[in-house]
């Protein structure tokens, strides 16, 4: 088991994922945040970041969110890479700033 | 009513990014049995229950989403009659030659307003459930991981879904059976659709992009099932979107679920039948959360922007 430190920029958060874990997984598996979630299959995009610095691997991502200079670039769905050496990130996703409470009304409650 | 138009859904042709690992999750996991694949590569399924040929069918793309979704009708002369009525309708109809999918017959393909490829046709092979029609037993044995017992329906997202219903009511002679409003009361934030006496055949939310797919559903027989569904999911660590739990929309039991290219799943069962005679049930935008998730009682962000 090789872990490797997972830093995102936007929340300063650091979390510990190891080589043979998505990033993504990885965060959720610690009960992290920062990094939105969707069908963690790289397929929907919502967890796509930039990769700042580090090595990772890839498997194949959805081209509807992830074009090949995307993928050239470091671009990438966090659900999809594997983390070969401690990562930086910042998150790129459409759902980046995630609600507090979901996106529907406050649930109501009868008293 | 009896049901002598649109029957229901009979195919959903699902992308995967990489198609031996989607064989074997929809093979090993869902359990549902592989019938073919053609010269194209596409590998062709079925659930145990189902009699025809196949219901789902997968093909390699470097996209995740939904090609086209597939309504079986009663007969030829039907299928002629719908075609007749779309084209009178405005709308183009391309006819897909018999064969081009293994064991069915011509296709009558078209494009609804949300962007969807939604296919009509009147012919495909019945191989059976594995039961026979003479004194069968009650299930199958033949049978492995969550099995359903027939893909059910979709929830397909998209922009003009007023056009959409229009369609589907008024041409291919579906009803509405719930719908949720907006904020303002009057904008439908999505519908549910019946063309038989389920309480869906197919549902659509509207949406900023066009062509989108929410899930494709798969029936259970029980609750229990649905429990075991999900430990099945656990077992093999299939990403669970949801649940198991309710929608209050329907009333079925469900768990949303991620195929490995990413395109949601449902497993559920149960809900109610619909007939004629009832008047459709509408959801307030203050209670959209209870509508969709009964238990939790609001709208995750997931549920509004994940779709492939």
């Amino acid at each position: 088991m090789t872990r490797h430190a997972i830093h995102l920029d936007d929340t300063g958060e650091t979390f510990l994922c190891d080589e043979a874990r998505p990033v993504l997984l990885g965060m959720e598996a610690l009960g992290r945040r920062g990094i939105p979630v969707g069908c963690r299959g790289g397929g929907c995009g919502v967890c796509k970041v930039q990769v700042l610095s580090g090595q990772y691997v890839a498997r194949v991502m959805s081209r509807t969110h992830v074009s090949a200079e995307d993928e050239a670039a470091g671009r990438v769905l966090a659900c999809r890479i594997r983390p070969m050496t401690d990562l930086r990130l910042r998150v790129l996703g459409p759902m980046r700033v995630q609600p507090e409470a979901g996106a529907g009304p406050d649930q109501s409650v009868d008293h | 009513m009896a049901i002598n138009g649109v029957l229901r859904p009979g195919h959903a042709v699902l992308r995967a990014l990489d198609l031996d690992e989607s064989v074997h999750f929809y093979t090993e996991v869902l359990g549902l049995h592989e019938t073919g694949r053609d010269r194209a590569g596409r590998v062709y399924l079925k659930a145990w229950d189902e009699r025809d040929h196949n219901s789902v069918i997968l093909r390699q793309s470097d996209r995740a989403g939904l090609d086209c979704f597939g309504f079986k009708v009663l007969n030829d002369a039907t299928l002629r009659t719908l075609e007749g009525r779309l084209r009178e309708y405005g709308v183009a109809t391309e006819r897909v030659p018999a064969g081009e999918m293994l064991e069915t017959g011509e296709r009558v393909r078209f494009q609804i307003p949300t962007g969807h490829l939604i296919e009509l046709y009147a012919q495909k092979t019945s191989v059976g459930n594995g039961l026979g029609d003479l004194n069968p037993e009650a299930w199958s044995l033949n049978q492995k991981g969550i099995s359903p017992l027939r893909m059910d329906h979709a929830l397909i997202y998209g922009g003009d879904i007023d056009g959409n219903r229009k369609l589907f009511e008024e041409v291919l002679e579906f009803t509405l059976v719930e719908r949720v409003k907006l904020e303002d009361g009057v904008t439908d934030l999505a519908t549910w659709l019946t063309c038989s006496n389920k309480a869906h055949d197919i549902a659509m939310v509207r949406h900023a992009e066009d062509n989108k797919l929410h899930h494709v559903s798969f029936l259970l027989e029980t609750w229990e099932a649905v429990l075991r569904a999900a430990d099945i999911m656990s077992m093999h660590r299939v990403s669970i979107d949801l649940g198991p739990t309710r929608h209050g929309i329907t009333r079925g039991t469900t768990i949303y679920f991620f195929d490995p290219s990413g395109n949601r799943l449902e497993t559920f069962s149960g809900g109610y039948q619909w007939y004629p005679d009832q008047t459709p049930i509408t959801w307030t935008w203050d209670e959209v959360g209870r509508a969709i998730f009964y238990h939790d009682r609001k709208l995750n962000p997931a549920f509004l922007e994940v779709v492939t």
